[in-house]
């Protein structure tokens, strides 16, 4: 045996290694569920008060089970919104520890204070009621950003015919993956301080638009998402860019915005000039 | 709605001067680095330091585009702070033209006194 570099001892010791892992573990867990979280939501509308919660703890649980709880069990009277559970419907989003995440993908685990958690809804938006907020004026920015494509081709004409490697298509595909959450719209400074700026999702949109071949009102586009209610007054600061579940890049997309119309305004641009 | 538009396509074309203006600021400040390194060499008073920039017109094209691009740069964000933390209107506008004038006043006068050693 011992030729064969094998010596029978080690698989013991490493057969007791594994079961004290596998112990502790178990103990971590053991202990994990006898511990309640102590969950403040936000309830009432605009204004309104947080309400703590004592919830089970488990394994794996993400924020949204945590809400779903709260709901199911112990207040039937909460409102929240969410569709997918997944990560692709965007309806989930929340202010959770001061900080807005889609909540159906994130783990108590990653951001738990102790054992605390504080659920508020998304800022920079009116509340409905409980952690249901209005999001009719975020999407309406995005129609006033001419956030929609418009096209000139009917169903008699060929396939547009779109290079994945063009460098349109790869700028488009850098920032499409956009689901509408809110997040970044809730955690932008300037949305905050000016209320009128289009924000971060709506810009993000127009980019990936004006970089589509097909859409035939680039102009348009260009003049409602000018000026210091559109791109120009973003800062730069990169909330949008930091918080966007998806990984996107608002900020790279307005800045892409405020080039594209600069040098339309002044020297113009294969569409025409501003 | 047209005045808004052109106001939106007016802040683009400032953004844009800012842009450029902020690219020449780059390259000045770093050769305004080096030159002040060259102008302290053999001495700090007024008077050797004059000596060799004095009559010199490269360093009174240098200064002046410098001078230029401020006049061009700092104004346009001075109104843009002004504009986001007060509101847009007459105090914005008066204020960034007054700090225009004086950089172009201001720099140019400094820009002659090197240049002639205020013997003009």
């Amino acid at each position: 045996m011992l030729d064969m570099g094998f010596n029978i001892n080690y698989f013991f010791i490493s057969q007791k290694i594994i079961f004290d892992l596998f112990f502790t573990i178990y103990r971590y867990n053991e202990l994990m569920s006898n511990t309640d979280l102590k969950v403040k939501v936000w309830r009432g509308a605009q204004e309104g008060e947080f309400v703590e919660y004592l919830v089970p703890r488990n394994p794996n649980q993400t924020v949204l089970d945590v809400v779903t709880f709260i709901q199911r069990k112990l207040d039937p009277t909460l409102s929240y919104r969410f569709a997918c559970r997944v990560g692709m419907c965007g309806s989930c989003a929340m202010t959770v520890n001061g900080v807005a995440r889609w909540t159906c993908r994130t783990h108590v685990s990653q951001i738990v204070e102790g054992d605390s958690l504080e659920i508020a809804p998304l800022n920079n938006l009116p509340v409905i009621k409980d952690l249901a907020t209005d999001m009719r004026e975020f999407f309406n920015k995005w129609k006033g950003a001419v956030g929609f494509f418009k096209g000139d081709k009917t169903r008699h004409d060929d396939f547009a015919r779109v290079e994945p490697q063009s460098p349109e298509r790869q700028l488009a595909n850098a920032g499409i993956e956009c689901i509408g959450c809110g997040v970044c719209y809730s955690s932008c400074e300037v949305v905050q301080s000016r209320p009128n700026y289009l924000g971060p999702a709506a810009l993000n949109r127009a980019w990936t638009l004006t970089n589509d071949v097909r859409d035939v009102q680039q102009l348009d586009r260009l003049r409602a998402v000018a000026g210091d209610e559109g791109c120009h007054a973003c800062h730069t600061q990169g909330s949008c860019t930091e918080r966007c579940p998806k990984k996107l890049e608002p900020t790279a997309s307005i800045a892409g915005l405020k080039k594209l119309v600069a040098r339309a305004a002044v020297r113009g641009s294969k569409w025409g000039k501003l | 709605m047209g005045q808004v538009m052109s106001q939106a396509v007016l802040q683009a074309k400032l953004w844009y001067a800012q842009r450029i203006s902020a690219m020449i600021l780059g390259i000045c400040v770093s050769i305004h680095l080096i030159i002040i390194f060259y102008a302290i060499r053999g001495g700090l008073t007024a008077e050797e330091i004059l000596g060799r920039t004095q009559g010199n017109i490269a360093f009174a094209i240098f200064y002046e585009i410098f001078v230029l691009a401020c006049f061009v740069h700092a104004p346009i964000g001075l109104a843009n702070i002004l504009e986001e933390t007060f509101s847009k209107g007459f105090i914005s506008k008066a204020l960034s033209s007054i700090l225009a004038i004086l950089i172009l006043i201001l720099g140019t006068t400094a820009v002659i006194g090197v240049y002639t050693g205020g013997a003009l």
